[in-house]
């Protein structure tokens, strides 16, 4: 008779091992569920009461009755800055794992690795401090100079001159906070690459750039994906460094990244909870991390997925 | 396994030689003084135990050696009188003249079996070839155009080891080098992708010139004109210790030390 076979625990020990590890597992998907629950639970009456307005349109005023709590454009400048991150910290990652990986000495390598990894425990308020007394003055002469000759683009235009909280210096400084990130996955990927592959490159005449760019890339592209992913969920997120050189508008910004207005919903969070209406306003703000929790979600089974699709070859 | 020096006029094949050649890994001298005379036309084999530095010395044929960390190296390689580690010379260029094929069949996984022939011509930049035309000329020569030919756009490893193999060397064809180079190419396969190889190596003889490392001396005797002994003794870098004609090596060879590895009494 054909039966089911299970690896079941059976002594004690690993019955006790088992169900420890499990418990352990179990509790982090419950976590994840109660502060969804929670959130969901907190923030309905005021989804009920702004409707699909909450995340379209863009005005914050207490005063009128009903009041109005809208968060389209923190939706849309969390969406632009973490964007605007990504395309700054990929080339940058993707630079730096390769010359860390191929390039460098023992002795280079593990000191970059390490100054790297030390930029990823750096508490965001002193990126955050950083970026405001030392970076943004810097950013903005950049801005002034990209002003200056593209800014016959749209993207690159500005209506007041002012460089500062500007789109693109937060963008950086989101930048500076998820290459240790990518970089980290990148890092592993490119190591852990069959070196074989790279010698066949080279034994065929490939250069050192057209190895990276036709054999080295594509290789890896779907774990370095991955990795953006990671990234964009931190960017997504990121709270105190961007509230400190960011110049929050509820008047929604495009995609004008030299303009001194943008959104990030975790940042405004941040600026109204202290002083915000608990009967009203704070059920907003709860909507608005339900929001922001919605898209992080969404992000990271993006990136599942891309990850499994971006490598067909792995599974023959 | 006939010898005949005769074929040395064909196109496309070049003569390769190397004169005393050193390599060490950091401090560790691993190849001491070997000088070979290739002979267009001809496959030669280099045989000899474990660590006795032969696929090293191949290595430093087509100048992948240097990309060790740590890699040295003195003497001379010259292709056609030219040294290939001149200090005008682009290793590229080397690489494009001198293919390589490696133990463990390596195609890319990325791209698909007819990308895979034409990843030399990308890699390299080359231009004003006809796509369709190379790669189905050089699957031929590596005799698997008829088992490729309706699934050209499949991913390369969706084929089996030997199938990649000859891909690898059909990828390696379509750079039309004057010389390849083989690292133990069948010791990953079995017994008829091995035959396979080998009739295709003994195809490829006629148009070029070919350098084989083997562990195998039964393939070193099917398929090679000539054969060079390796052995490193007591820690002492690798030597060559006996070249010559195979049947010689195998049949009446000069050296003791030859005799007993190839009645296999070591290694």
């Amino acid at each position: 008779m054909r039966r089911k076979l299970m690896a079941k625990p059976f002594s004690w020990q690993d019955k006790a091992f088992f169900y420890t590890v499990r418990a352990a597992a179990g509790s982090s998907l419950v976590l994840v569920a109660l502060i969804f629950a929670f959130l969901l639970a907190r923030s309905l009456p005021a989804l009920q009461q702004q409707g699909l307005g909450f995340v379209t349109g863009s005005v914050w005023d207490n005063s009128t009755t009903p009041p109005l709590f809208q968060i389209g454009s923190m939706l849309w400048g969390s969406i632009l800055i973490a964007f605007l991150g990504i395309i700054l910290a990929v080339p940058m990652s993707v630079a730096v794992s390769y010359f860390i990986v191929f390039l460098a000495g023992k002795r280079v390598k593990a000191i970059a690795t390490t100054l790297i990894d030390l930029l990823a425990a750096l508490p965001s308020i002193v990126i955050g401090l950083w970026g405001i007394a030392v970076f943004a003055p810097a950013g903005a002469e950049w801005s002034q100079l990209i002003n200056k000759y593209l800014g016959w683009l749209p993207f690159f235009s500005s209506t007041t001159n002012n460089f500062l909280g500007t789109p693109f210096i937060a963008g950086w400084i989101v930048a500076v906070m998820i290459v240790p990130i990518i970089s980290s996955v990148t890092r592993e990927i490119f190591s852990q690459m069959d070196r074989e592959l790279i010698n066949a490159a080279l034994a065929l005449g490939g250069s050192k750039a057209s190895t990276f760019l036709k054999v080295i890339l594509p290789t890896a592209s779907g774990g370095i994906v991955g990795g953006v992913l990671l990234g964009l969920g931190r960017a997504l997120g990121e709270t105190v460094a961007i509230f400190f050189v960011l110049n929050l508008s509820f008047d929604i910004n495009w995609a004008g990244v030299l303009e001194s207005r943008g959104g990030s919903i975790a940042s405004m969070i941040l600026s109204k909870f202290g002083e915000a209406d608990p009967k009203t306003e704070i059920p907003a703000l709860l909507a608005a991390g339900l929001v922001l929790f919605i898209v992080t979600l969404l992000v990271n089974s993006l990136a599942a997925v891309i990850v499994d699709r971006a490598q067909p070859w792995r599974k023959i | 396994m006939s010898a005949e020096m005769a074929l040395q006029e064909q196109v496309g094949a070049s003569s390769l030689r190397s004169e005393d050649v050193n390599v060490w890994f950091g401090e560790r001298h691993v190849l001491g003084g070997v000088s070979l005379d290739f002979q267009p036309n001809q496959v030669t084999a280099l045989i000899g135990p474990s660590g006795c530095g032969k696929s090293t010395y191949l290595r430093t044929l087509n100048r992948m050696h240097e990309l060790i960390p740590g890699a040295g190296f003195a003497g001379k390689v010259l292709l056609d009188g030219k040294d290939i580690y001149g200090s005008d010379i682009d290793p590229v260029d080397v690489r494009l003249a001198i293919g390589m094929v490696f133990q463990k069949p390596n195609p890319f996984p990325t791209m698909t079996i007819a990308e895979n022939v034409l990843a030399g011509l990308k890699l390299s930049g080359r231009r004003g070839y006809d796509a369709n035309e190379l790669v189905e000329t050089s699957l031929r020569r590596a005799s698997i155009w008829n088992e490729v030919k309706d699934r050209l756009k499949d991913p390369a490893i969706s084929l089996s080891g030997g199938q990649q193999q000859r891909l690898c060397i059909a990828r390696s064809l379509a750079m039309s080098p004057e010389v390849i180079l083989m690292d133990e190419p069948c010791s990953a396969l079995d017994p008829g992708s091995t035959r396979r190889i080998e009739e295709t190596i003994v195809e490829l003889s006629d148009s070029m010139t070919i350098v084989i490392v083997t562990h195998n001396m039964q393939q070193a005797q099917r398929v090679a004109h000539n054969t060079a002994f390796f052995l490193a003794e007591d820690g002492n870098p690798g030597q060559v210790v006996e070249y010559g004609r195979t049947e010689d090596v195998f049949n009446t060879p000069s050296d003791s030390r030859t005799n007993d590895y190839v009645n296999g009494h070591f290694g």
